[in-house]
């Protein structure tokens, strides 16, 4: 019997071991992948070996090579230095789309989730309504309307992210608002939204910080699809997406450059995904995806 | 329950309303004239008046909305506006290739994403769940699009197994040059669908009812096929309504790729070109989508888990 026991813990321990280690690496993974990628993006201009602009036609579509180390594309323009200064545009727009959703979002949430009634109820009839279509969808619409560029990225993005935003906000402000120290606040003569910004928002930051870190993941995504459609950042300037859609014109003669974007893109997503979801089991344990 | 149908159903009308307001005061934003970006710079004002004319465009703005309303709801889109062509029949002639590829995705990420999770669920922290939590993270870090790059790379040109371009002739060839993209789209679907079905399977496997069978003696296949997996699905189905959604936008990029003639390609095409008309009837169409696939979703819901209709 104690055997049995024995075996059966052993069996389980070192199941959780394994999970507990995995998750760790990990975790570890994504945190030296995105400090990379962050230190790419800020000093890329000084790090590229070759202009990323500059064309000649007798280097054109050349696979990977000691001079270029991931080849050129069909302009000739070095790959490597292409990818390296595509970190710039993804994590710019990537960033600040979803602070930015983060920042107008949480206050729509609070105020919906903190006054109730009808502005809760036209506040959350919008957010749903967003929300029920697929995120790139809405940026499709977006970029439709302001026509495309860097900028459009940005606030397609943001719009795209932020009924998420605005959902989780509120129904975090709804839980706070039950505590006896918003009464007592309230009590003792303070304004709305001094108590919002004085006592909810420190109260909601932190699944507010997870999802934000989770959802830069998912506007470099968006980014790098709204850029291979040709609505996002434009070229010449490089970005992952518009490297992706500009390699599919040669992808018989020369995958390289399509490849290696492609790969720059996952591995971007992959590290946010990782610190995101390590992010959550920290701040979030009970959370079981 | 008809109760709740005719609820539900109701609630279409004004969302319906409300969207087709965006669309219409989305585009009046759009920055240019569409009159100048169809006909181009050198155009004699006689030309530009006689288009704006034709396109109704000097008319005042609430009988543009109306006559766009009234378009919109009796599905009459007009012609595009840089070939002259009705947009209908173009809508027509792309709808099928987009359909299919969504329901060819769908199919796909069911029939892998529900075993898969099951697998990893039953075999909790051990390597089928390993493996299974890599292919889930893998699958929302790939973009769709370049997944289907890469298979293309793989498997149209190097291999040649498969059309490069197009949307294909007849049934057999409409299925040869479906399979790249339906995999492109299903796998990335198939993650989020195994990370639904474990963590429901996961929940149910803790219920009383689970125990009660085992201990009855119930073979444990028995429970997890019979009793578990059964229950364990019904969030599922009721996810794939959102899945669906996302697979349907993800058909823009994927079309882009394969050169699929479909709805995002007629209205990606429609953004390039400026042609306005095209942009809106687009627009409104995969509007019209998300709107009708949330109803359905949401009529689902409630016959699986009647207690919904009460609320």
């Amino acid at each position: 019997m104690s055997d049995l026991a024995e075996r059966i813990e052993v069996a389980a321990r070192r199941g959780v071991i394994a999970s507990y280690l995995a998750g760790n690496v990990l975790t570890a993974i994504g945190v030296a992948l995105v400090a990379v990628l962050v230190v790419l993006a800020l000093a890329g201009p000084w790090l590229v070996p070759h202009d990323p602009l500059d064309q000649s036609f007798l280097s054109a579509s050349q696979g990977p090579s000691a001079e270029y180390w991931l080849g050129t594309d069909s302009f000739g323009r070095d790959v490597f230095s292409r990818v390296l200064l595509g970190a710039q545009a993804s994590l710019a727009i990537g960033v600040t789309a979803p602070v930015l959703s983060a920042l107008v979002g949480c206050w729509a949430g609070m105020l919906a989730g903190y006054f109730g009634g009808w502005t809760d109820r036209l506040l959350s009839r919008f957010a749903d309504l967003l929300m029920s279509f697929p995120s790139l969808l809405l940026g499709v619409m977006i970029a439709a309307a302001l026509g495309p560029g860097f900028r459009t990225a940005i606030v397609a993005i943001a719009i795209a992210l932020f009924p998420r935003f605005v959902r989780l906000a509120r129904s975090a402000t709804q839980v706070v608002r039950r505590e006896p120290f918003i009464d007592a606040s309230i009590a003792a003569g303070r304004g709305p939204f001094a108590i919002m910004a004085r006592h909810v928002l420190p109260n909601i930051a932190g699944p507010l910080i997870v999802a934000l870190s989770l959802w830069i993941a998912t506007a470099i995504r968006l980014e790098a699809a709204l850029s291979f459609l040709g609505l996002g950042t434009q070229p010449p300037a490089p970005s992952w997406g518009n490297m992706i859609r500009e390699g599919m014109g040669d992808l018989v003669g020369d995958p390289w450059p399509a490849a290696f974007a492609g790969a720059a893109i996952t591995i971007a997503v992959l590290a946010f995904n990782m610190v995101g979801d390590a992010l959550r089991d920290l701040l979030d344990p009970e959370l079981e995806t | 329950m008809s109760g709740y149908i005719l609820r539900r159903g109701l609630e279409v009308i004004p969302t319906v309303l409300l969207v087709l307001t965006l669309v219409f005061l989305a585009l009046r934003i759009l920055p240019g004239d569409p009159a100048i970006a169809a006909l181009g710079e050198y155009a004699t004002p006689e030309a530009l008046a006689t288009f704006r004319q034709k396109l109704g465009l000097d008319q005042p703005l609430w009988v543009q909305y109306l006559a766009f309303v009234g378009h919109a709801l009796t599905g009459d889109f007009g012609v595009s506006m840089t070939n002259g062509t009705s947009i209908n029949a173009l809508l027509l002639s792309s709808l099928p290739y987009t359909i299919e590829l969504a329901l060819a995705a769908t199919l796909i990420g069911v029939v892998i994403g529900v075993p898969l999770g099951a697998w990893a669920a039953v075999r909790r922290n051990r390597s089928p769940d390993l493996i299974g939590r890599l292919f889930a993270l893998a699958g929302f870090s790939l973009p769709d699009f370049y997944v289907g790059v890469l298979l293309l790379i793989a498997f149209s040109l190097h291999l040649d197994w498969f059309p490069m371009l197009g949307g294909g002739e007849g049934f057999l060839d409409k299925l040869h040059h479906l399979v790249l993209p339906g995999i492109t789209l299903g796998v990335v679907m198939a993650a989020f669908v195994m990370r639904l079905t474990r963590s429901s399977l996961l929940e149910v496997l803790r219920r009383d009812y689970v125990r009660t069978a085992r201990g009855k003696g119930v073979a444990e296949r028995w429970v997890i096929f019979k009793h578990a997996l059964r229950n364990a699905l019904i969030p599922v189905t009721t996810g794939l309504g959102i899945y669906l959604l996302t697979t349907l936008s993800g058909t823009i990029t994927v079309e882009l790729v394969f050169s699929r003639p479909g709805l995002g390609q007629l209205l990606i095409g429609g953004i390039t070109a400026r042609d306005y008309t095209m942009v809106q009837a687009g627009l409104v169409v995969f509007a019209f989508f998300v709107v009708l696939v949330n109803l359905a979703t949401d009529l689902l819901c409630a016959a699986i888990d009647p207690r919904i209709t009460l609320r």
